[in-house]
């Protein structure tokens, strides 16, 4: 694959563009946010800061850092100068992501019947039907209105003005749409004055949307209304907070494995009032923990017989099962090829130009360029794992370039992007950060996107990870209507 | 609603009230040593608390001796001793956690602030020079805690429930801080009726807040069968035996009302409880013996608990 006019890496690296702008040149849509910042002591806004914190520590908003010894309970941080996009933007975005999701739910469901993506030659077979995140088990099986990834959460980068690609396509169980709620509820709390003074395109009603969209899957013997619930893994689960949250603000019943069981293929929830069918359940439990019977036999937080009630079409699991091999890191260059595909349209959202290193030539061309890549492993996530080429020693490279060696199908690479930068409130006063976006894109019947998505930062200077694992923070996303 | 949940609620109100219990017997054993010391009678107090909040296993597999220091801190904070106060902090907010959804706002933050301000690990603030701070604060956090949720709870099942966690653990730690008093032996020549004697039924009531009450209703010195009677039999005792029982019985019958009828073994127990405790009298109890009375009730609601799981927690 041309590398393109990304190529070049760190060396070649053009500045990176400023969201806001640069002094003297303030881009139309941070007109006020730039004067507040210049009318706000950093004292205010240190105290507002602080307010902020103790604001998320009361409503229990946690983390858990895997890695990381000490509390468990670590909050993300949270930036206090919002990420500000115009309606035009929005609406170009908006327009990308629904393009985007309905060829990826088009490919999964094909790969699952009749593979004309990979008989027409774009795909490689072997590529799909040998890959981890293929499920055989899901062959010939219909899920309703044939959709497979529900809430869809898509990364996105930009680089300029209108230069907007997508990082990674995360159709499993994305998380994080709690920090965009609670981000705006917090920013709205500290400073009403700012808020008063935008016309900014509300989020709160992400909890309905997400509802009337799992109630539009629900199985077609379901009559009345659907039973809805939200399977979590439990309190120990590093997203727990979410899933509690999404629970609460759908008035749904937030259930463990433990707390479902099945009979003749039919789904029921433990009440006090004894067992009650459940229609739709929206799990946040990967596939393999899902149900011991089907998947990993030692898994203790899933429900046995799961998966044949799904088969058996008496219950809708959101997301659907084998929906992550439309994510792995492998497939993702084949998304553009997917629009075109399926939807007989040029995609408007574009794709980072991204080295398969299974792929001889691709191979090759990383080795001799790994200063200036970023490398990620295929089944890597969360910003664990991955070698930033620019940032890494000579000794790093070297045993970089071992790993890669020994076992490259492991391995992709993608130029080091330029990624776009937001005034951020740091230590040292206010200062441009990298920043990405997580939109989150809803499918059942019809497709559904609240305005905005999770803005993450990334706090250190220079930094271009932004993980919340590897120290990022988030900030509230505004988008003013037009 | 969930089992899992209102299994959650009911053990949450248990360990909160649990907390503010572990805090009230703490504070009669540190009365009763504190007289005893003053008397020149140093007894064996601190082991007699141990037995009443029913923690003296636990503690002599591990410790050889009940000094003062050694019980407070294995009933203050010691992680290995799961009804210990920071324990019991930690498990309710352990199941909150859990049951996120069914709580208020207001039991959440009170649940949570006590939590984060017991790990702040200040350990001056918990030293033993502050111990009746500490317990003080404990208890004023799960009254607040019982304030948030009588408070803001709607009133339907997951309230039946964490109601009856409350009434449960409630009943049960009244009965254990009566029988302190049997396992505080007096010393030879201080006999029943003496000085000592007298300030040890003294601490009880004070560490149930019911001294007042005490001389409101009887007027009269410290009895040790009108003590009893007060935090057993008497209906406007609100700790009194008869009080939670009343409560636990009306709850009950609350959640076989919402669930179409549904009755149990639980309300089979609870109803025949609270007759015996409404009928009673205090002279009968003596007869027989405080001390088995009390053991005897406390069995009972160990019962109750297990019958309450049976019926709707599992």
């Amino acid at each position: 694959m041309p590398a393109g006019e990304l190529s070049g890496g760190a060396k070649a690296a053009r500045p990176s563009f400023d969201e806001m702008g640069s002094a003297g040149d303030c881009r139309a849509q941070y007109g006020l946010i730039h004067r507040w910042l210049a009318d706000t002591p950093a004292e205010l806004l240190s105290l507002k800061r602080r307010e902020a914190e103790l604001l998320f520590r009361r409503i229990g908003i946690t983390f858990a850092v895997y890695a990381e010894g000490g509390n468990p309970e670590r909050l993300i941080p949270f930036d206090i100068i919002p990420r500000v996009l115009d309606a035009k933007e929005w609406s170009l975005l908006a327009r990308g992501l629904a393009q985007r999701v309905r060829a990826l739910n088009a490919f999964i469901r094909d790969v699952y019947h009749e593979r004309q993506i990979l008989r027409a030659g774009q795909i490689p077979f072997e590529l799909v039907l040998h890959n981890e995140s293929f499920r055989p088990e899901m062959q010939d099986f219909e899920p309703p209105q044939g959709i497979y990834t529900h809430v869809a959460g898509i990364d996105i980068v930009r680089l300029g003005p209108s230069e907007f690609y997508v990082l990674e396509d995360n159709c499993r169980t994305p998380s994080g749409v709690s920090y965009m709620l609670e981000n705006r509820e917090a920013m709205m709390r500290l400073f009403p004055d700012l808020f008063a003074r935008h016309r900014i395109a509300p989020v709160s009603h992400y909890p309905e949307e997400l509802l009337d969209t799992l109630k539009s899957v629900a199985p077609e013997n379901c009559d009345g209304d659907p039973v809805v619930v939200l399977l979590t893994p439990g309190p120990y689960n590093s997203a727990y907070y979410e899933h509690s949250f999404l629970a609460d603000e759908m008035g749904v019943e937030l259930v463990e494995g433990a707390d479902l069981f099945l009979d003749d293929n039919i789904v029921y929830m433990r009440t006090t009032e004894g067992p009650r069918r459940v229609d739709v359940i929206y799990r946040r439990i990967d596939d393999d923990f899902l149900d011991p019977l089907t998947f990993r036999a030692d898994s203790a937080l899933g429900t046995a017989g799961l998966f044949n009630a799904y088969r058996a079409g008496n219950v809708t699991l959101a997301n659907g099962i084998g929906a992550g091999i439309a994510d792995d890191k492998s497939i993702y260059r084949y998304v553009p090829a997917m629009v075109r595909f399926y939807l007989g349209e040029e995609p408007i959202l574009k794709n980072v130009p991204t080295y398969c290193c299974g792929i001889r030539e691709d191979l090759s061309y990383v080795l001799d360029h790994l200063a200036e890549l970023v490398v990620k492993e295929t089944r890597g996530s969360g910003g664990y794992g991955m070698l930033i080429g620019p940032h890494a020693t000579r000794e790093q490279l070297a045993a970089f370039a071992e790993k890669i060696r020994a076992e490259p199908p492991n391995y992709i690479a993608q130029p080091t992007l330029a990624l776009s930068t937001c005034p951020t409130f740091v230590e040292s006063g206010i200062a441009p950060r990298h920043v990405d976006l997580r939109p989150f894109v809803l499918a059942g019947k019809e497709i559904r996107i609240v305005p905005g998505g999770l803005t993450r930062v990334a706090l250190r200077q220079g930094s271009l990870v932004v993980n919340s694992s590897q120290g990022g923070g988030t900030k509230d996303t505004w988008v003013l209507e037009g | 609603m969930l089992s899992r949940t209102a299994d959650s609620l009911f053990w949450l109100a248990r360990y909160m009230e649990r907390a503010e219990d572990i805090a009230r017997i703490i504070m009669v054993g540190h009365r009763m040593a504190s007289m005893a010391r003053s008397l020149e009678n140093p007894g064996n107090e601190w082991h007699s608390t141990l037995i009443a909040t029913g923690c003296d296993k636990g503690f002599f597999t591990k410790h050889a001796e009940a000094s003062a220091e050694v019980v407070i801190d294995y009933l203050v904070r010691d992680p290995d001793n799961p009804s210990s106060i920071f324990s019991c902090l930690e498990t309710a907010r352990r199941n909150a956690r859990a049951v996120r959804t069914a709580l208020t706002v207001d039991m959440w933050d009170a649940l949570n602030e006590t939590w984060l301000r017991a790990h702040d690990n200040d350990a001056a603030r918990f030293g033993p020079e502050h111990l009746l701070d500490l317990l003080e604060w404990v208890k004023e956090r799960s009254l607040l805690f019982s304030g948030a949720y009588a408070n803001t709870m709607l009133r339907n099942d997951a309230y039946y429930f964490t109601r009856l966690g409350t009434f449960i653990e409630r009943a049960d730690n009244t009965a254990r801080i009566l029988d302190v008093k049997y396992h505080v032996l007096l010393p030879h020549h201080e006999g029943i009726g003496g000085a000592l004697d007298y300030y040890h039924w003294q601490a009880i009531l004070r560490s149930v807040s019911a001294l007042r009450s005490y001389h409101w209703v009887y007027q009269e010195r410290l009895k040790p069968w009108l003590v009893a009677e007060l935090l057993i039999l008497r209906p406007e005792m609100p700790r009194s035996l008869l009080s939670c029982s009343e409560q636990i019985v009306q709850h009950l019958d609350l959640l076989a009302e919402a669930y179409g009828g549904l009755r149990g073994e639980c309300h089979r127990i609870a109803g025949e409880t609270h007759a015996r405790l409404r009928y009673g009298r205090i002279q009968d109890i003596f007869q027989s013996g405080l001390h088995e009375f009390l053991t005897d009730f406390i069995d009972r609601s160990m019962l109750l608990g297990d019958e309450i799981s049976k019926l709707y927690l599992n």
